[in-house]
This record gives C-alpha cells, sequence and structure tokens, in this order.
C-alpha cells in the first residue's frame, strides 16, 4: 500500500510530498507520485499526536467511552497514540487488565493504545500493584499512573519510583494533598470564596510535585507530573530540572486557556481535577511549555455521561472531553500568540510524550524510514466547537459554542489512513 | 429587578430600596391587622426545600399564603432525593405543575442557579449551601433601617464564620449596594484565603470593632469547626469572639445585635445579650415574613398593587 502526500508543509515549512510505503516513509520532495494521491495544499503535516494522558472508561464505563470511541477521537483529534488511563473497573493493576485494553486498542485499529499501569492495587495507595508484570506483559507498560488519585503515601511513592527503575518505567504523579483537598470543588481564590465552594489549594499540588521531585533525586529515578495546573508547580519543576534531575511534566489544554471565572455560571461543564486556575497561572503555564520547563501537551481526556454533569456543581463529576480539541486550543494559546512555531508543537504533542512513555514507533520525526504516523491539519479556519460532530462517546466539552482555530484533516497510523477529510477513515 | 433572585448581588440599589418599601407599607398593613391580601391569587408558589430550615419554610410559606397564592411545599430532604440528576427531575416536574416561583433551599452552592435552566418561573435563593441567602440580608437590612433609619455611613460588624455563611456574602453585598460600611471579624482560619477583594474591611479582633459599630450581627458557629481545626476549643472561640456582657457593654447606647438564628447561646452569643432590649432577633423573624411578601410580590410582578391602590 502506498499513498503520496501533496504539498504538505511539514512542521510549517515550505510545501513538499511525502511517499508513504509499507507503513513508513519512503521519501520527502517534490513532484513525488505513487499509489493514492492526498491534497495536502496548505495543510501542516505533523507526526502524529501522543496523549500522555486519556481515560478511555473501558473496562467498566462503556456508558462514557470505550476504547473504539475514545480511539476514534483520538485520531479525529490527530492522535496516533495515546496512554490509557488505569482508573477503570476493574482497575488496571495487572497483567490481565493491561493487556486486555491493550488488545481492545489493536482491534479498534484507529490509533495505538498504550496502557498505564496503577501503582498501587485498586489505587488504594496501600500495596505496590504487580508493576514489573505488567511491564513485561504483551502490553510492555512503562508508564505508571494511580492517576484521578495522588500516591500519597511518601514511602510508597518512594518505593514506586525506585522500582521502576527496573525496567526503565516512569511514575506519573497525580499531584493532590489529599488531606487539603478534602470536598474540594475547584481553585481556592476570589471566586471560590465569592461562589461558596469549597476551595483546592494550589499548595496542594505544589507541596505534592517538590516532594515527588526530591525524592526522584535522592534515588535517581525518572518522575513525570501529570496535568500541572500551578505557577508555583511550574517554579519547582524548573528548579528541578535546573538541578539536572530528571523530571518530566504535561499541561492540559484546558489549563492553557480556561480559567477559574468560569465557574462562576455553576455549570459543572467546568469542573475539572485538578482545577481550573487564575489567568496568571495560566500565562505562566504556557511561557512553561514553550520554555520546555513543561514537556509535553496531553489531554487528560475524561469522559462523562451527561447526568453526571446535568447536576449541581458538588454533585456533578470532575473531568472534561479533550481529545477533539486540544490541537486547535495548542493553536490558540501557544502559536496563534507566537509562543510556539510548529515544529514546536510537533516537539511538545509528539516526539517528547512519546519518549517520556518510551513509545519507539512514535513521535519520530517525518523523514525518510520514520513510521508514517503523520497528522495533516488546516489552521486556516475558524470553527465553532459542535460536541454533537465528535466521535467521543461523550459531550462534556468545556468549549461548547467557543469559536476555535484549526481542524484535523487526516490522520496517518503506519501509512494507514485512520482520518480523512476530517471523517473516521 | 431581574427574574430571579440568586445572589443580593444581583439587586441594584434602587430594586433593594423598593423592596425594603415595599416590606415597609406591607409591614403597615399587617399591623393595621389586615392578614391577608389578594395580590398573588391564581399564582403558584413551591417552596423546594432540599435542607431542614423550618423557619425558613414557615417564613416563606407564610408570605406566599398572605399574598393569597397557591402553595405547594416539597421536602426533597429524606426522600430518595439526593444527587442533582433528581434536582433536574424534580425542577421538570414543578415545571409541568406551573409554578410561577420556585423558592429553593439546598446544600449545594450553586443549585438555584442551575434550577434556573429548568423551570420558566421566578427562582428565589432561600440559602444554598456556602453561598448566598438574599432574602435573610433583605430581612436583616429591613430590620437594621426600622431601627436606625438610613443604611448609608452606617458601620456594621459581621462577627464569626464567614468562610461557611451564606448569610454573611449576602449581607456583605447587599450592605454595600445600599452605602453601609462592613467590617468582618473572625479568626483568620474562618474567612475565605480571598476576603481581601470583598467590599468590606477584615478584622481579628472584635473589641476593637465593637466600639465603632452600629450594628453588631453575630453568626452562628458550629461546634465542628472545632474538629477540622478552624478553632482550639468552643471555650477559647467565646472568650475570642463570643459576644458575653462584658463585651456589651463596650458597644454604643444606640448599638443593635443581630444573629440570624439559630442560635447557640453561651458560643457566639450569652443569653442575657440575646434576650436583650438591644438584640432585634426576634423582630428579624416577623421582619422575614414582610420582606418575602415583598420579594414574592415584586418578583412575580403582581398586576394589582401590593396594597389595593396605595402602591
Ligand atoms: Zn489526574
Amino acid at each position: 500500500m502506498s499513498i503520496t502526500i501533496k504539498n504538505a508543509r511539514i512542521l510549517g515549512g515550505d510545501p513538499a510530498d511525502i511517499r508513504i510505503e509499507n507503513g513508513a516513509v519512503a521519501e520527502i520532495g517534490t513532484g513525488l507520485s505513487g499509489g493514492e494521491t492526498v491534497d495536502a495544499d496548505g495543510l501542516v503535516a505533523l507526526p502524529g499526536l501522543v496523549d500522555l494522558h486519556t481515560h478511555l472508561r473501558e473496562p467498566g464505563r462503556e456508558d462514557a467511552e470505550t476504547v473504539e470511541t475514545g480511539t476514534r477521537a483520538a485520531a479525529r483529534g490527530g492522535y496516533t497514540a495515546v496512554h490509557a488511563m488505569a482508573n477503570t473497573s476493574p482497575v488496571a493493576d495487572t497483567a490481565g487488565v493491561v493487556e486486555q485494553v491493550w488488545r481492545l486498542g489493536q482491534e479498534a485499529g484507529h490509533c495505538d493504545v498504550q496502557p498505564v499501569g496503577a501503582v498501587t492495587i485498586g489505587l488504594k495507595g496501600e500495596r505496590l500493584a504487580e508493576l514489573g508484570a505488567m511491564a513485561d506483559s504483551a502490553a510492555r507498560v512503562r508508564v505508571f499512573s494511580d492517576d484521578g488519585l495522588c500516591v500519597n503515601d511518601a514511602v510508597l511513592m518512594r518505593r514506586a519510583l525506585e522500582y521502576v527503575k527496573a525496567f526503565d518505567g516512569v511514575v506519573a504523579q497525580h499531584a493532590q494533598e489529599p488531606r487539603l483537598t478534602e470536598g474540594a470543588q475547584m481553585n481556592e481564590g476570589e471566586v471560590s470564596g465569592r461562589l461558596g465552594l469549597a476551595g483546592w489549594p494550589a499548595a496542594a499540588e505544589e507541596a505534592i510535585i517538590a516532594r515527588d521531585c526530591l525524592l526522584a533525586a535522592h534515588v535517581g529515578s525518572r518522575l513525570h507530573v501529570c496535568h500541572v495546573s500551578t505557577a508555583g508547580s511550574v517554579e519547582i519543576i524548573r528548579w528541578a530540572k535546573s538541578k539536572g534531575w530528571n523530571v518530566t511534566a504535561e499541561v492540559t489544554p484546558h489549563h492553557l486557556l480556561l480559567t477559574d471565572e468560569r465557574a462562576e455560571t455553576y455549570d459543572p461543564i467546568y469542573k475539572v481535577n485538578p482545577p481550573l486556575r487564575t489567568a496568571e497561572d495560566v500565562s505562566a503555564l504556557r511561557a512553561a511549555l514553550a520554555d520546555g520547563t513543561i514537556d509535553c501537551v496531553a489531554t487528560d481526556h475524561a469522559p462523562h455521561p451527561v447526568e453526571d454533569k446535568e447536576t449541581e456543581w458538588a454533585a456533578a463529576a470532575m473531568g472534561m472531553i479533550g481529545l477533539e480539541t486540544a490541537l486547535s486550543v495548542v493553536q490558540e494559546t501557544m502559536v496563534d500568540t507566537g509562543l510556539l512555531d510548529w515544529a514546536g508543537v510537533a516537539d511538545r504533542m509528539s516526539y517528547r510524550p512519546a519518549r517520556i512513555g518510551r513509545l519507539t514507533g512514535h513521535g519520530r520525526a517525518i523523514e525518510a524510514g520514520a513510521p508514517a504516523n503523520i497528522t495533516l491539519y488546516d489552521p486556516s479556519v475558524r470553527e465553532t466547537v459542535d460536541p454533537t460532530a465528535f466521535a467521543s462517546r461523550s459531550r462534556n466539552t468545556p468549549y461548547i459554542g467557543m469559536s476555535l482555530p484549526g481542524r484535523v484533516v487526516a490522520t496517518f497510523l503506519r501509512g494507514r489512513p485512520t482520518v480523512l477529510e476530517g471523517k473516521i477513515a | 429587578m431581574k427574574k430571579h433572585l440568586i445572589s443580593a448581588a444581583d439587586l441594584s440599589r434602587e430594586d433593594a430600596l423598593r423592596i425594603l418599601d415595599t416590606a415597609e407599607e406591607l409591614a403597615q398593613v399587617s399591623e393595621r391587622s389586615i392578614k391577608k391580601l389578594p395580590t398573588l391569587r391564581g399564582r403558584t408558589v413551591v417552596n423546594l426545600f432540599f435542607e431542614d430550615s423550618t423557619r425558613t419554610r414557615i417564613s416563606f410559606e407564610a408570605a406566599a399564603k398572605r399574598l393569597s397564592a397557591d402553595v405547594i411545599n416539597f421536602s426533597a430532604k429524606g426522600s430518595s432525593v439526593s444527587k442533582g440528576e433528581s434536582l433536574k427531575d424534580t425542577a421538570l416536574t414543578l415545571q409541568a405543575m406551573g409554578a410561577d416561583a420556585v423558592v429553593i433551599r439546598h446544600g449545594a452552592s450553586g443549585a438555584p442557579q442551575n434550577l434556573t435552566q429548568w423551570v420558566s418561573g421566578s427562582v428565589v435563593n432561600a440559602g444554598d449551601g456556602t453561598h448566598e441567602h438574599p432574602t435573610q440580608a433583605l430581612l436583616d437590612a429591613f430590620t437594621m433601617r426600622r431601627r436606625l433609619g438610613d443604611l448609608a455611613g452606617r458601620r456594621v460588624a459581621i462577627v464569626g464564620d464567614v468562610l461557611h455563611s451564606r448569610v454573611a456574602r449576602s449581607n456583605v453585598l447587599l450592605l454595600h449596594t445600599l452605602g453601609a460600611q462592613v467590617t468582618l471579624v473572625a479568626p483568620p482560619t474562618l474567612l475565605p484565603v480571598a476576603v481581601d477583594a470583598w467590599p468590606c474591611e477584615v478584622s481579628y479582633d472584635l473589641d476593637a470593632v465593637l466600639p465603632k459599630s452600629d450594628v453588631v450581627m453575630m453568626l452562628r458557629v458550629q461546634q465542628e469547626r472545632m474538629n477540622a481545626a478552624f478553632f482550639p476549643s468552643a471555650r477559647e472561640y467565646s472568650r475570642r469572639y463570643g459576644l458575653d456582657r462584658d463585651r456589651m457593654a463596650r458597644i454604643h447606647d444606640d448599638a443593635i445585635v443581630m444573629h440570624p438564628g439559630p442560635m447557640n447561646r453561651g458560643m457566639e452569643i450569652a443569653a442575657e445579650v440575646a434576650d436583650s432590649a438591644r438584640s432585634t432577633i426576634v423582630e428579624q423573624v416577623a421582619n422575614g415574613v414582610t420582606v418575602r411578601m415583598a420579594v414574592l410580590y415584586l418578583l412575580l410582578g403582581g398586576s394589582e398593587p401590593a396594597i389595593g391602590g396605595t402602591l
């Protein structure tokens, strides 16, 4: 099977043709031909995007999302690989469950699904799960996380960081000091005080990040920080990196765009964990993503059925979907603001997350010999976000009705189109 | 006036004065022992109470009945209703019943705001979580005005658990609108972190604030807060922030003492203070009915004047 993509602007550069042969990039040049032709006039070609943080909800909450629907959403968002978080039911804390999720991904075929393994049995924060068994399984797990919950016990966190060194794993921490956030509903600040919603203080995130950076340095391990949301967290990570410690971090699209003032409507569509923060936090996060202190964008795509969001704020589920809007939000917040160019977007949304997750088949530059994981993106359009058009089973997008730039036109997974003309191929 | 009364901030100065003036006229009528007016005949007011609050429910019920409205009491407390999907379902039921106004008390901040999406009538917030309780602030302002006259420039101290108090939030907003100067007095643990953004002053020292206050409003402090380390003991709280007889002596002669109830006698307020002539606590209850009558009348835009031709 061969395909020739005509006149694509690779990483926003001059138009060039990309010839794909047997799942790999065969040649880049001008005037190429061979096989099917895909016209990419005016489109930016990016390496297939890689998400380090996706909730696919299967097994257990198939009413919210399945591997099939979630990976369709991923493909429509330009992703060729997603890391499926472990907080399913049953929890992905054994080789059996991670292999099941991995196989479901293979069968769906819309993008590669790389399961994340739970750090502790049942996400309970008490005993380590069989991390080695998950690493050795067919799913080849390298990222471990209790996401949704913080590995709060300092000894357990230290042991997890140490233990995963044996198979080059990384612990991805959901940094949330639990006592400081009991019953927390939104960012603690001026808005929470006015709305009478219990506050989630920035310090509850920053204290855990600081502790974990120290632990990672002490035992010489890799630490990855999930969904960094505060300016203070950025400062701590910048400091840890300046020491040469092996710390990486992600930021979500919604934390790059939205602030806690959204809660003023009490519409739980804006309820998320960690919560939306202030405008100062948003600008610190953008600057940190631009200078590389924050390594990558991760969606924290968190589907919920309608009834879990059509409630009063305190009763509503936390989280928002993001796979199908991530690239547009990054264009809006980082590219159109001049903070990142398309090469920077490729780095933060493909190369670096693939490297953190140790995915060898993803996050490679578009060049001869590389697997043909490619996203074609039209940055020139602007569209109103319409969740009814989403492939995700859920509709809990905070961007509903907002105008966002850009559109994923096509996605190729090892040379095979998963999306063409914006639709599942 | 806006269609709903969710927050005291929904009221302009003009709106607030209109409610207070209307309440004043209604009070005079009921003092002439005309207990019932035909104004809201044929209109339906639903009391939707997700939290126990007999006092507030009875107050709204009496207000609606004195205006001849049909009243439906819907108590969701104790039934299977506990989550918000039920709030929506309940709202759709009320909508089908043709409620002209829904008075809602709910344990979750923002629930009245959520309700406005699902019902076409006016929504009146009768207390939501730790957010607001605007009719309480209106009845407090009404009570102050009756005792002290115009509130512009008056100094009001609000003392106690501001962090968890919907009464404090609504009072700060309304009193600011009416031109009064509010000082919140509490231990730092019982103030929101960004309270400096509120339109009021803040003090940790009750004794310093008392002598210059025209109104001292004591908030209920739940002893459970002690277990969450908001303060070390009930006794220490009482010693530093309680209004006892000695502290009463520091208040000037015309100043009044208020409490939204229910009181913890001996905790935030001493019994002899609560029962003194300075205390407005009993008046507050009576005024509650009158003010709520004014609110319902103005929100439902009674086509007839509230009182046969005098308004
Ligand atoms: Zn998380």
